[in-house]
């Protein structure tokens, strides 16, 4: 077996399996940073996903596709906005709705408009994100290592892959070097302190949220047009939920959310290549076992490996005027 | 004459069927610190809060400089040039000084420039005002008194020549609330206009130069501070003659109740909060334990409460010994004829969402006069509330109200109450007047003489060096951990501030 192919390889799917998380984390961010919890990432990603499939497979077009995941993902959001924080509702439930809405809506509508069993037709060509070539990545995939790591590790990927992993450093960009990000932390802290330096505090978290919803509606775009050639149903599978457990590992930060999220993208990406490889000692490992890794290490590290994880300090409370 | 800074004109303002304010009208004279005085409820900050925008009042005028203003959001006030120091301070917990100040006033959408010239400003009000804080500082990290000190810059900072402040010293230390004094005598130095709103009559007296005060919505006076006294205010607020001076007989102390010997209590983090502390309450005196909060004298009060264990040291109740070290409990303790009122009354004392009734009897509901068989006898139970409500005159006098719908001085009385009347042998009392209304205060001190003139021993902690000096006949001071000295109940202000301030005393002569 070559060594470094086969570590290619993984790192390869460990980066496309965390696009998704990453988009989902950052989403989360934003929301749980002004102190609106957003349990219903998923579902709104799910919808989104949904909505960038049929959009992609009507217009032909990827770009298209990904413009409707974000106005349907921002609807949604303006739903939880709306619930949360003018009718100052639970958050939690107002997240679970919107998940159990996009989990029938998007089937529903799916069979109604394409009966294909849920599922949207497939698209391809420039009705999907496809792979974007590096400059000069096929001149230098010949040079030892650095050329094979550049050609095949980091050329290649969707457009969607590297405006994720710049998002990163604006999100930290935004969070702690402008006003919106000086008063986003703030009201998630202390929004009494925000309304009484003479700032709306529903019109703040109503932002925050639309940037949740743009976050999360191109997390779900990824999933139906880049990972995949169109919408599956359920095709979210739980990211949502480890995007926000990816969020409390990375204590609401948007650096260590990136890590986060490649390290839970690597123990997918682990899972997936050590199905049905004999491992030296134990020998060959149900496949079960392996597709639960990523879950069970993520139960350990959220259990005790990361120290304490302080969320906002007026994260799910609804803000009510003293007085 | 200067236009007044303010002036409110038949300022009125309703909640539902409460009127909060009818017909205020104040004036205030700028360049002047003016008090606003009145129990808790009397509409005070609500007043301010319609000053501030954060409500806008049914009717009335408010003229700021001579020109009349409408102020519907925080934001026209601070246009104005009002700030605000509100009594739970508006603070980003883990944020800088720097951010914390600068937050909403930012002045530019990227936060460099804003930082950098907020800086320079915040240097220049140091100089100006006296107010020196770290600007890097994380603000939770700081004492409260600094806290507040990045209240008032952050009003400054944007430009307010009229600062309200709502209830400042409730949470400072008596040093802190000297040096707050300081600043705003310096501020008015300057030219600044400065409401203080109060319920402490020491304070008004201390700092003002008018002083008005509200009763029932309503303002009932203003007066020159130097043309005043503290018994006109108090009777002004409360609408009838308040005895502040408690009065009381010489005490008679006898055998000794309580004894504490070589105790130390550690905390959670490891740190020896009570150190190696030895005294004994007597019957028929009341030992007082004075010093700033967070002394070791809660940790005192609660392990002798059976609340917190101790690490070593002995206590004898009745010279028979509690097993501090070990097994105390509460019940136990309550069994052997030691009550306990504690500190926090929200928290400890009280379950809030109980009814009256049921908080009346909390701790004592397994004594077999409330029972029947093996349930609560609820018949029982009424008449044993509404006896206490009718003697410790708790309102409103209903059982079966939910005890959090209760004003503050009545949750304490009710607290009160349960444990006084089961006529204990000793009395634990901590802060028993925290955020109560004079009236409710007077009725309180009398209780607690009534209890020592019956021959119990009295052990009070309260951080209200007044309240102290006026009950206790002997009076121990507590300073980190551990008793720096003993005095009598005549002992002055002054002297007791020094101990309590650790300046002098065995730790300060090392």
């Amino acid at each position: 077996m070559d060594f470094l192919p086969t570590i290619i390889t993984v790192l390869d799917s460990t980066i496309r399996l965390s696009i998704p998380l990453l988009l989902a984390c950052l989403a989360g961010l934003y929301s749980e940073r002004s102190g609106i919890f957003d349990i219903g990432l998923e579902g709104k990603m799910l919808a989104g996903a949904f909505a960038a499939g049929s959009a992609a497979f009507v217009f032909g077009s990827a770009w298209i596709g990904l413009g409707m995941a974000i106005l349907v993902a921002v609807a949604l959001a303006l739903v939880h906005g709306f619930a949360s924080i003018t009718h100052r509702g639970n958050q939690i439930v107002s997240g679970v709705a919107i998940n159990f809405i996009a989990a029938g809506a998007t089937i529903i509508l799916g069979q109604a408009w394409f009966a294909q069993g849920g599922r949207t037709p497939q698209v391809s060509g420039p009705g999907r994100f496809n792979a974007v070539e590096l400059p000069g990545a096929a001149a230098l995939r010949d040079v030892p290592v650095l050329g094979t790591i550049y050609a095949d590790l980091l050329s290649g990927h969707t457009i969607l892959v590297y405006l994720a992993f710049l998002t990163v450093p604006v999100t930290w960009w935004v969070l702690y070097r402008t006003r919106f990000g000086l008063r986003l932390r703030a009201v998630g802290e202390n929004p009494a302190a925000v309304d009484t330096a003479g700032i709306s505090v529903p019109w703040l978290r109503y932002r925050a949220v639309i940037c949740t919803g743009i976050l999360s509606g191109a997390a779900g775009a990824y999933l139906a047009l880049a990972m995949n050639a169109g919408f599956v149903k359920d095709m979210t599978a739980g990211r949502g939920y480890i995007a926000l457990a990816a969020l409390i590992f990375a204590k609401w930060r948007p650096v260590p959310a990136m890590f986060a999220c490649l390290l839970f993208g690597f123990l997918d990406a682990l899972s997936i290549r050590l199905q049905g490889t004999p491992l030296p000692l134990v020998g060959r490992v149900p496949v079960q076992f392996m597709q639960a890794l990523p879950y069970i290490l993520t139960v350990i590290l959220l259990a005790g490996f990361i120290g304490k994880a302080i969320p906002p300090r007026a994260g799910g409370v609804p803000y009510v005027k003293e007085r | 004459m200067a236009d007044a800074a303010i002036e409110l004109i038949g300022i009125n303002k309703s909640f539902g069927p409460v009127r909060a304010n009818r017909d205020i009208h104040l004036e205030v004279a700028p360049g002047t610190i003016h008090g606003i005085i009145g129990e808790n409820g009397a509409g005070k900050s609500t007043l301010m809060s319609i000053l501030y925008g954060f409500y806008q009042a049914d009717s009335g005028d408010i003229l700021v400089r001579g020109k009349p203003v409408s102020i519907q959001t925080p934001n026209d006030a601070i246009a104005t040039g009002i700030g605000m120091v509100h009594q739970h301070f508006m603070l980003v917990a883990n944020f800088t000084v720097l951010e914390n100040i600068i937050l909403g006033a930012e002045g530019s959408a990227l936060l460099t420039s804003s930082i950098g010239r907020a800086r320079a400003e915040l240097r220049r009000l140091e100089q100006d005002y006296g107010l020196e804080v770290d600007p890097d500082a994380v603000v939770e990290e700081l004492p409260v008194g600094l806290q507040q000190r990045v209240e008032i810059l952050k009003a400054l900072y944007r430009g307010a020549d009229i600062l309200i402040l709502d209830e400042p010293t409730g949470v400072l230390t008596p040093p802190e609330a000297d040096h707050l004094f300081r600043i705003l005598a310096r501020l008015k130095d300057e030219g600044k206009t400065v409401i203080l709103i109060t319920h402490k009559l020491r304070e008004i007296m201390a700092i003002t130069d008018n002083v008005s005060v509200m009763r029932a919505g309503t303002m009932v006076a203003t007066r020159k501070t130097s043309d005043t006294t503290v018994e006109e205010l108090a009777e002004l607020m409360v609408g009838r003659r308040v005895l502040l001076r408690v009065e009381k007989d010489a005490a008679n102390p006898a055998a000794s109740k309580l004894s504490v010997e070589n105790l130390t209590v550690r905390d959670g983090r490891g740190v020896d909060m009570v150190k190696d502390v030895s005294f004994e309450v007597r019957a028929g005196e009341i030992v007082g334990i004075a010093g700033v909060a967070g002394n070791g004298q809660s940790e005192l009060m609660e392990t002798i409460a059976g609340l917190r264990r101790a690490v070593s040291g002995t206590v004898l109740l009745d010279n028979k010994p509690i097993d501090v070290t070990g097994t105390a409990d509460p019940g136990e303790l309550r069994d052997r004829g030691l009550a306990h009122v504690p500190e926090d009354r929200h928290h400890v004392g009280l379950v809030l969402a109980y009814e009256e009734q049921e908080n009346a009897i909390l701790g004592y509901h397994d004594q077999a006069q409330y029972l029947k068989g093996p349930f609560l006898d609820h018949a029982a139970i009424r008449r044993d509330a509404e006896e206490k409500i009718a003697k410790y005159d708790i309102r409103p006098g209903n059982p079966r109200l939910k005890t959090a719908n209760f004003s503050g001085g009545n949750q304490q009385k009710i607290v009160l109450a349960r444990e006084m009347e089961q006529d204990p042998g000793v009395l634990l009392v901590g802060q028993p007047t925290r955020g109560v209304d004079v009236g409710a205060i007077e009725f309180i001190h009398k209780r607690l003489i009534a209890m020592r003139d019956a021959g119990k021993a009295v052990l009070l902690v309260s951080v209200e060096l007044d309240e102290i000096r006026a009950l206790s006949d002997r009076i121990l001071v507590m300073f980190d951990g551990r008793i720096v000295g003993e005095r009598d109940g005549s002992a002055s202000e002054g002297e007791l501030g020094l101990l309590m301030a650790g300046v002098e005393g065995p730790e300060a002569a090392e």
